[in-house]
Order: structure tokens, then sequence, then C-alpha cells
């Protein structure tokens, strides 16, 4: 931060207090739920936390399903990060490059699955994974498509405003004109360039699926949150603790888009990943 | 510094080059030929078409009709990456991602040069344009004079057979401008690069151009050394783009030229009648006698200065002439044409010159 910023920053003890109430905010359902999972009348144990645990590990009956629904969700977010990824860098760059008026449409298109509720998502899905299932059975994978489309909006968002900093134009011109062909200047010249845009996508891809109960629901899937809305029936504490330790797990991606935001690039550090300089830095 | 290093350099054609875009054509059956190491200024007022063509001769752009040649051969149909061209762009066009040094190998490690001969070359081109000590900055680390540089040894380190320079200096301040030209202009000859260098400012064609060809409206104008261009403009456009043109109306007849009383050789085979001839600053001078003027403004330009008179009908002259003699504004002086040839466009405007 520059020091003009300091200069209509608020005072120490109003940013504290600041910093206290929203903390808190966040902080008292957390603590809540830990001390849920911990409490029995005998006090604080770790008990339930080991039994789950022992109980994935060993896939008894309880918890195959938790196990399995994690699982599914865990690969359900990669494939969709990939997938989206994908699909979205060449074709952002290539609207831009060739069709630039073409950028606007692309913006609407964007959006339009979060003006979309996902239940009705759902009613048009529905026929198409009916005959999915019929081709490749039942499995959960086939989600990864309906999840590209609900994380387009804001893969969509992270990624243009990298795109914007870069003048793509002249970049992929100069990558050429040394002699890469087209997708070789994509990946070695763009993408580095927009690293940051392209992990932010992944981060959020991968928070949205993690997060998805809706479309898996409605559609009769395992996943991680559907499997956890079963499994609170039998044991509340599972569903508790595997919430807990997905909302840390979202928490730590978060503090890698943080990370490899924040560091700006030396000379020493050959793979410094930007130039420009960033609004939100 | 470097040894040039041996190289034949490429001979460029295009012939009747066409580019249009929708209805609007960029280039209207452009020729132009570049001899083996020769550099050309597409010389041009923006619009002009100079830039699509630098695109073209690129593989930046497709053209319709027309071939370009390299070395008799027709690349028209050779996208970019395979032509073997260098080219600095007007943009900062550098990889942000990559040192400078990493940014002038790129070029060299896509034709799979080894990593050994790479650094060498490497080195050898930041050292040519004077930036060995900065290879391991980034970009944003760079001025934007040394981010031109390095795209320049960016360019030139894969020896290319055509390099393109697309307004390169127009982001940089006039200081930088002038070193940096002077500087391309020096490399280019130390490496016999055929080179095509594209440019609004005149001066700048001028000053490093073997030839300079200036457009118009996708055509060019008028091809021919500095010297010719300025001397003998084929045109009154060129006329008025290269160097200061005053602009004085007369009348065309079998013998020359005649205005106030004095008659001047002309260039070319005007139409008889009405027109206006180009006269350039140093072929008017300050007289003991001749056409009566008034001084409006006089500036010192050095070694010399240049005064602007009122002819008294309200054409205004600059008079180019010895930095000692010096005229206040209102002081009522005489002018004279020193009799140098010049082009004449003929007159819209006929009522004016019945006038005068």
């Amino acid at each position: 931060m520059s020091r003009r910023a300091s200069d209509v920053a608020p005072a120490p003890w109003a940013r504290w207090t600041i910093l206290g109430v929203v903390g808190a905010l966040f902080a008292i359902p957390i603590v809540a739920m830990v001390e849920f999972t911990l409490r029995t009348r005998d006090g604080i144990t770790f008990d339930r936390w080991t039994a789950l645990a022992e109980g994935l590990a060993s896939g008894s009956r309880t918890y195959r399903m938790l196990g399995e629904g994690i699982a599914v969700s865990l690969g359900l977010s990669v494939v969709t990060a990939v997938l989206i990824v994908a699909i979205l860098v060449p074709t952002m760059v290539l609207v831009r490059l060739r069709v630039p008026r073409l950028q606007r449409v692309l913006e609407m298109i964007s959006i339009l699955p979060i003006s979309i509720p996902a239940i009705v998502l759902v009613v048009g899905l529905a026929p198409v994974y009916a005959s999915i299932a019929r081709v490749v059975g039942s499995s959960a994978w086939p989600l990864a498509l309906a999840y590209a489309v609900v994380a387009l909006p804001f893969a969509y968002r992270a990624i243009q405003a990298e795109l914007r900093l870069v003048d793509v134009g002249t970049l992929t011109e100069a990558g050429r004109s040394l002699g890469a062909g087209f997708t070789r200047t994509l990946v070695e010249i763009v993408v580095p360039n927009i690293r940051r845009g392209i992990l932010t996508a992944c981060i959020l891809t991968v928070a949205i699926v993690l997060g998805e109960y809706t479309i898996a629901a409605l559609l009769n899937r395992i996943v991680l949150q559907t499997a956890l809305v079963q499994i609170q029936q039998a044991d509340a504490y599972a569903s508790v603790i595997v919430s807990l330790v997905a909302l840390a797990f979202a928490f730590v991606l978060l503090l890698v888009i943080a990370i490899a935001g924040g560091g700006q690039p030396r000379a020493t550090q050959p793979k410094a990943p930007k130039t420009k300089k960033d609004p939100r830095a | 510094m470097t040894a040039p290093r041996p190289q034949t350099a490429t001979t460029i054609d295009l012939q009747q080059v066409v580019k249009r875009y929708g209805s609007h054509t960029a280039l209207d059956s452009v020729d132009l030929t570049l001899a083996p190491g020769e550099l050309v200024a597409l010389l041009g007022p923006s619009g002009c078409g100079k830039t699509t063509a630098l695109r073209c001769l690129a593989g930046l752009e497709d053209i319709q009709e027309g071939r370009i040649l390299m070395d008799g051969v027709d690349v028209s149909a050779t996208p970019i990456e395979r032509r073997d061209i260098g080219i600095v762009f007007q943009a900062y066009s550098l990889f942000p991602h990559m040192t400078a040094a990493q940014n002038v190998g790129y070029g060299l490690r896509m034709r799979g040069v080894g990593r050994a001969e790479r650094e060498t070359r490497v080195a050898e081109g930041l050292e040519l344009v004077g930036l060995a000590h900065l290879g391991e900055r980034f970009a944003h680390e760079l001025s934007g004079g040394q981010q031109q540089r390095v795209a320049l040894a960016r360019a030139i380190v894969t020896r290319p057979r055509l390099l393109l320079l697309d307004e390169p200096l127009s982001a940089l301040d006039a200081k930088v401008r002038v070193s940096l030209r002077d500087e391309i202009r020096r490399i280019q000859q130390e490496l016999g690069i055929t080179t095509v260098f594209v440019t609004h400012d005149q001066e700048e064609a001028l000053a490093v151009a073997d030839r300079v060809a200036v457009m118009r409206a996708g055509r060019i104008e008028q091809i021919g050394s500095p010297e010719d261009l300025y001397r003998t403009p084929a045109n009154p456009f060129v006329a008025d783009f290269v160097g200061l043109s005053n602009r004085v109306a007369g009348i065309v007849d079998a013998d020359g030229f005649a205005v106030r009383g004095e008659r001047l050789p002309v260039l070319g085979a005007p139409a008889l009648g009405a027109g206006v001839a180009l006269v350039r600053p140093e072929h008017v001078r300050l007289a003991a006698t001749g056409i009566a003027a008034t001084v409006v403004t006089s500036a010192f330009l050095g070694s010399i200065r240049r005064t602007t008179v009122d002819l008294g009908d309200g054409t205004i002259v600059a008079v180019q002439h010895d930095a000692s003699e010096v005229h206040e504004p209102g002081d009522a002086v005489h002018v004279a044409f020193t009799g140098a040839p010049v082009v004449v466009e003929p007159s819209v405007d006929h009522g004016e010159v019945a006038a005068a």
C-alpha cells in the first residue's frame, strides 16, 4: 500500500474493531461447530473425529456413502476446473483476437447461468442426463458438464479480468513472428500472463463444485453435499465434521489465491507472473 | 562490438498487392521492391496503408490480390511463423513473464537452437543493442527505450530474412527516439538485413532510410532516396508531406510558373493555368529588392533563422536565412525566390489567383 492510501485508512482502533466484528461473525458459527463435535458429557474429546476417520478408512457401511461423496466431489472439482479452463481460455483469446465484436455476446452468455436458478437448469438438464445415463450409466462424472455451466460466470470473470490487463494482440503477434504457432503462443505466451486469472477461475470452480447440492440432489447423484445430507440422519456429528473440513479446505484455497496474487515479480524469480500493475493489488 | 555476421540478404517483392477491408481498400495494387540489405521507410499520414503494408509483409493480414515474393518465392500464403521475419512493434511487446534474455532467446528456442549456442547468441544480441548488463531484468524493470532495444535484439537475433519495424519509436520521448533511430540504422547496416520501417514522422524516415516510399490512400505516391523526395517531389502531396513547403499562388504557362513578376522552373508537367506552387523555405531569400513583404514572426533555430512574412495579400511565406540577419515582427522587407524548381498543384480556387 502506498502512503496516500494510509492517509484515508481508518484509525487503528477502528480497524481493529471492524476486524473484530467481522471476525466474530465468521468465527462464532465455526467455533460452535467445532465445539459441537468435541463436546460430550465427559468433557472435550476428539473421539468423534477419530471415529469418523476410522470409519472412512475402513469403509464401514455408514460412512461408505460419505467417502464416495468426498471422492466424487474432489474428482468432479478437478475435472470441472480442467474442462472449464480448457474451453474458456482458447475461446476467450480467439474471440478477442479474431472476432472482438462477439465479446459482448460471450459476456452475456457467460452471465446466463447466474440468472437461471439451479432448479430451472435441472429441468432442462434432466432429459439430457437421462439419455447420458442410458449410455454411460448413472455415474456422477457427467455432472462435470453441468457444473462447468454453473461455474462459467465466475470463471469467465476471473479470466477476463486478467486478460484485460494483457495486450494479447501484440503478444501473440510477437510470439508468432518469432516462429511459435498459435497453440504454442497460447500456452507459452498468453497463459503465463493470465496465470492468476486461470488459478482464480480454477479455485472458484472447485469451491462451487464442492458446495453444489441442488443439481446433484435433483439428478440423484451422490456427491459430497448430497452424502452429507444423507448421513446427517444417521450421524449428525459426522456431517458437521466433514463440513468443517470442507470449510478449511476452501479457506486454504482462498489463501492460495491471495499468495499467488500478492507477490510482485522480481528479477530473481524467473517465473514471476505479471508485470502490469494490478488495480486490486 | 560484435562482428557482422555473414548473411545473404533477401530480396523482397510486392507485386500488385491489394488489401481490402469490406468496401475500404487499404492497399491499392502496391508495387514495391526491396534490394538485399536495403532499408525502405514507408511514410505517410495515418490511414495511408503503411502499417497494413507491413502487416501483409509479415503475414499478419491476408492479401486479396497480388503476390509477395521473398527471394523470388511466393510467400503470400505462408503463415507468419514460417516467413522467418523479425518484427518490432509500436506497442511494447516484450513477454512480461520472461526476462530480457529469455525474450531475446525465444525465437532461437522456437528454431530449435541448442542451449549453449542460444546463450551465446542472446548475449551477442543484447550487446548489439547495448544492454548486455540487463539480461536478467523483466520488461517492467526496463525503460521504454530499453524495452524497444530488447525487442529489436529479439527480432534480429534469429537473423531473419526480413526485419519489419512498425513505428518502433513513436512511444518514446524525443531524445531517446533520435538516439535509438540512429542505432537501428547502425545495426541494420552492420547486419545487412533487408528492412521495412513504417513511420509517420518524415524526419525519421529521411534520417534512416536508403529509400522512402511516401504513401497515400493505399498507394505509393513516390519512392526514392530522401534527397530525391525532397528535391524533386513527384507531386504536391509528396512535396507537402516531406519537408516544409510554402504555398504560393501563380500561373503555369509554357515557360514555367509565373509568380509575382518572377518565373520559376517547374517539376513534372503541371496543367497550364492557375496553380499553387510548393516552395521550400530555403528557396526563398530575404533580398534588397523583390516582393514587398511584412515580417510576421521570426524564429531562431541555431545556425539558421526562419522568418515568416506576409506578402501583402494574406499569403504567408516562411523564409530560411542566416541567423545573423534579424527582423522584428512588423518590419518591411523584400523577398525573392532563388529559382529552384517547384512542384505545382492545380488551383482549386481560381478567383484567388485572379486576384493575385
